[in-house]
C-alpha cells in the first residue's frame, strides 16, 4: 500500500508532447510507473514514447481508462486543463506548472465543488515536485533514488526540502511509503491535513514527516487535526525562522503577512500540539528515527 | 507588485469609486501648476512611494497657498523617506500626487484581501478609520466587519449593504458606499489583485463617500496577462539587486548577514538560511537559483550575490533533482575563478559522485560539504576566518 498512487494506476500526462513532459515523462516510466498516454490538444491521434496521443482529457479516459494525470501545462493554460481533468473524471491530477495566478486557483478549487465529494478530483500541486510512492510509481519530478522503499510518509510544501528530508532518512536506513509535494503557492489543490488524513488510513505508513514553511494557516490546522485525530507520530519541520516580514520568499506564498505566519509561531504550535519537531533541516532524518522509536 | 497611490486611485476610479480631484507632479513647478488647474483653496501635496504610515513620515501635507504647495513639494521630492513600514533605508520621493483637500466627518476602512484559509476574497470594513487594520483588529476589533465573496457569482449587493448598513451610514452614504465596494471588488478581481485598501473611505459635511487614500498589489503570477499593470511597476521603489534579480528571472531577497547563499528550491533556500543563523552566522540573502541551474545562472547567481559588498563567504546548496549535479558543478568552478571570498560547496541528489570530482579536481580552494549541517557550519567559520583577516 501507498497513498494516491502506486504501480497498477494509470497515468496520463497533460501537455505530453512538451520538452519538459516528455523528459519526465520517461523519468515516471523508467521508474515504473504505468504512463498509458497523453494529451495536446491538436496532436491526438499521434503516437509520443510509444503511446496515444489524445486532443481531449475526455478521449484518453475513455479510450485508457486513465485514473490520475501529471499536468504539465503553461501558467496560462493551467486552470483550464485542471477543469478539463475535473470534468472527466480523474481521481487525481498532480500539477507541476510554477506561476498560475491565485485567483485562477481559486476558481478552479470552486469549480471542484460542482462534483459529489465520492467523485471530486484532488489536486496535489500546483508550484510542487509532485508524488512518488518509493519503489512503485512517480507522478512528478524528482529523483527517484533518493526515496527508500518504507514506512514513512512525507508531506510538504517545498520539493528540494522534501528531497532533504527522503536522503537523511535513507542515510539511516528508514524508508518512505509514499512522498506528496503539496507546493508552494498560496491556494493549493490539496493541503497537508487532506494529505495526513490519507496517511493516517493507509497501513503501510508508520509515521509522517510534514514540512512547511512561512506562510498561511495550513500547518497549524493540520497539527490540530492531527493531535486530535492520528494515532500515528508526524515529525514537524517550518522553514524560513530568518526570513523577514512581508517579503515572498520564492514561492508565491511564502510570506509572512498575518499573525501565525511565522515559522517560530508554527513550530511552537505544532509543539504544542505533540509533533515531533525537527530542531533545524539537518536534523529531519535523525528527528524521525527517534520519532519511530519512542513509537515502538 | 506594488503600485502608488495616485496609480491606485486612477484604476479604482475607473471602476466608479469616487476620488478627489488630483495630479500627479515631478517637480514643485508642476505641482503648482496642477493646484491652479484644480482649482479651489486647499490641497493635499502626498509623497508617492511604496509604504504606508506616510503621514507620520510628514509624506502629507495639507496647504493653503501655491507657495506652500511649491515648498511641500520641494521638501519632499528627491528625499529618501523612511516610514514605519520602509525599513531604515527609506523610499525615494520621485514624484508626488496633488490633490483637492476634502473636509470630512467620518473614516473608515475598507480593504480586500485573499484569504488563504477561505481560499476566497475576503471585504474588511471598520467605522475606526485612520488606524492601520493591525491596530485597529488590536485596539477595537468589535468595529470589524466582513464577508467572504464566493467566486462563482461575485461580491452581491446584499452583501455590500450589509456592511454599510452596518458602519451605521445614512441611506444616502450607504448607496455610494455599495457602489464602491462593488467597484473595488471588480477590480480586484479583473486586474489580478491581492489587496485593494481604501484608508481612509472618507463621508464629507454633504454626504459623499470618497476614496481618500488608496492601495493596491498585484499578483506576480498575473503580470503575463496584466500589461496595463506590469507598465506601472517604479523598479525605483525597489531593492536595486533585487530589480536586477527579477530581471534574470532570479529570486533574491537581501538581507543583513554576511553569508551569501546560492540555493536550488525555495524551501531548501529558506532551510539553509535558518541553518546558517543555527551555526552562528547571518545569511546576506535569500536566492533560490531555480529547478534549471545552468552555468550561465550560476554566474550570474554568483555576481549578484557578490554586488553585496558585506559578503565574506558563500554557500552553495544544490539537491539536484532535475539539473544534474555535474552540470551545476561546472557552473560553479566556472563563477568561482578569482573570486575575492571563501566559497563553500555542498551536492547532493542526481550524479553526485561526478559533481564532487569536478569540484575537487578544479585546483580552486572550494571547501566542501556533504550534508546541510557541514556546510553551514563550514560557511559560517570561513566567514569568521575572512572577516577576522581582513
Amino acid at each position: 500500500m501507498s497513498i494516491l498512487i502506486d504501480q497498477t494506476t494509470r497515468v496520463i500526462v497533460q501537455g505530453f508532447t512538451g520538452d519538459k513532459a516528455s523528459f519526465h515523462a520517461k523519468e515516471m516510466i523508467a521508474y515504473g510507473t504505468n504512463v498509458v498516454g497523453g494529451v495536446t490538444p491538436g496532436k491526438g491521434g499521434q503516437r509520443h514514447l510509444d503511446r496515444p496521443v489524445f486532443n481531449t482529457v475526455k478521449d484518453a479516459v475513455e479510450t485508457t481508462g486513465a485514473e490520475a494525470s501529471l499536468a504539465f501545462v503553461p501558467p496560462a493554460f493551467a486552470a483550464d486543463a485542471l477543469m478539463e481533468a475535473a470534468d472527466a473524471g480523474l481521481r487525481l491530477v498532480c500539477v507541476i506548472t510554477d506561476g498560475i495566478p491565485a485567483q485562477d486557483m481559486m476558481r478552479v478549487k470552486r469549480y471542484l465543488k460542482r462534483y459529489a465529494r465520492e467523485r471530486r478530483t484532488t489536486i496535489v500541486g500546483p508550484n510542487c515536485a509532485g508524488i512518488i510512492s518509493a519503489g512503485r510509481a512517480m507522478l512528478g519530478i524528482m529523483p527517484g533514488h533518493i526515496y527508500l522503499p518504507g514506512n514513512v510518509g512525507i508531506v510538504s510544501r517545498s520539493g528540494t526540502l522534501g528531497y532533504e528530508a527522503a536522503a537523511q532518512m535513507k542515510a539511516l536506513g528508514i524508508g518512505v511509503s509514499t512522498s506528496v509535494g503539496i507546493g508552494g503557492d498560496p491556494i493549493n489543490g490539496s493541503s497537508f491535513l487532506d494529505h495526513l488524513a490519507r496517511f493516517e488510513e493507509d497501513p503501510e505508513t508508520h509515521a509522517v514527516v510534514m514540512i512547511g514553511e512561512i506562510g498561511g494557516p495550513q500547518e497549524a490546522e493540520a497539527a490540530q487535526w492531527a493531535k486530535e485525530n492520528m494515532r500515528k507520530p508526524v515529525i514537524g519541520y517550518v522553514a524560513g525562522l530568518t526570513a523577514p516580514k512581508g517579503r515572498r520568499m520564492g514561492h508565491a506564498g511564502a510570506i509572512i503577512s498575518a499573525v501565525g505566519d511565522t515559522a517560530a509561531e508554527k513550530s511552537e504550535i505544532m509543539r504544542s500540539y505533540g509533533l515531533h519537531v525537527a530542531p533545524s533541516a539537518a536534523e529531519l532524518g535523525t528527528t524521525v528515527a527517534q520519532a519511530l522509536t519512542r513509537a515502538a | 507588485m506594488d503600485i502608488h497611490e495616485y496609480q491606485a486611485k486612477e484604476l479604482l476610479h475607473r471602476f466608479g469609486v469616487p476620488i478627489p480631484r488630483g495630479g500627479v507632479a515631478y517637480s514643485a513647478d508642476q505641482a503648482v501648476y496642477v493646484a491652479t488647474e484644480l482649482g479651489g483653496w486647499h490641497w493635499a501635496v502626498k509623497a508617492q512611494i511604496h509604504s504606508g504610515a506616510r503621514g507620520k513620515a510628514g509624506g502629507v501635507k495639507l496647504c493653503r497657498t501655491y507657495h506652500e504647495v511649491a515648498e511641500a513639494a520641494k521638501g519632499m521630492l528627491g528625499t529618501c523617506m523612511v516610514t514605519a513600514q520602509t525599513g531604515p533605508a527609506g523610499k525615494m520621493v520621485s514624484r508626488v500626487y496633488v490633490e483637492m483637500a476634502e473636509p470630512f466627518e467620518r473614516e473608515i476602512y475598507l480593504g480586500f484581501v485573499l484569504d488563504r484559509k477561505a481560499e476566497r476574497i475576503r471585504v474588511i470594513a471598520s467605522g475606526a478609520g485612520g488606524m492601520e487594520i493591525e491596530e485597529i483588529a488590536h485596539a477595537r476589533p468589535e468595529t470589524i466587519l466582513q464577508v467572504e465573496v464566493e467566486p462563482a457569482v461575485g461580491l452581491l449587493p446584499f452583501q455590500a449593504r450589509q456592511i454599510a448598513f452596518g458602519l451605521g451610514l445614512n441611506l444616502k452614504q450607504v448607496s455610494q458606499a455599495v457602489a464602491t465596494m462593488l467597484g473595488c471588488y471588480r477590480a480586484f478581481r479583473d486586474l489580478d489583485a491581492t489587496m485593494v485598501e481604501i484608508n481612509p473611505l472618507v463621508v464629507t459635511k454633504d454626504d459623499r463617500v470618497i476614496a481618500l487614500d488608496a492601495k493596491m498589489s498585484f499578483d506576480d503570477n498575473a503580470i503575463f496577462r496584466r500589461a496595463q499593470i506590469a507598465e506601472m511597476r517604479d523598479v525605483t521603489q525597489e531593492d536595486p539587486r533585487e530589480a536586477q534579480a527579477n530581471q534574470l528571472g532570479l529570486n533574491y531577497v537581501g538581507l543583513d548577514g554576511d553569508i551569501g547563499c546560492i540555493i536550488n528550491g525555495a524551501g531548501l533556500a529558506m532551510a539553509t538560511m535558518d541553518m546558517i543563523k543555527y551555526a552562528g552566522g547571518e545569511p546576506a540573502n535569500f536566492l533560490d537559483v531555480g529547478g534549471g541551474a545552468s552555468p550561465e545562472r550560476v554566474k550570474q547567481a554568483f555576481d549578484l550575490v557578490l554586488s553585496d559588498k558585506g559578503v565574506r563567504a558563500i554557500l552553495v546548496n544544490i539537491f539536484a533533482g532535475i539539473n544534474r549535479c555535474d552540470w551545476v558543478a561546472q557552473g560553479v568552478v566556472q563563477a568561482a575563478q578569482d573570486l575575492r571570498v571563501p566559497l563553500v560547496v555542498r551536492l547532493a541528489g542526481t550524479n553526485v559522485e561526478e559533481g564532487q570530482r569536478i569540484v575537487r579536481e578544479s585546483g580552486l580552494s572550494i571547501i566542501t560539504a556533504e550534508t546541510l549541517a557541514e556546510a553551514a557550519h563550514r560557511a559560517v567559520a570561513a566567514a569568521r576566518a575572512h572577516r577576522e583577516a581582513a
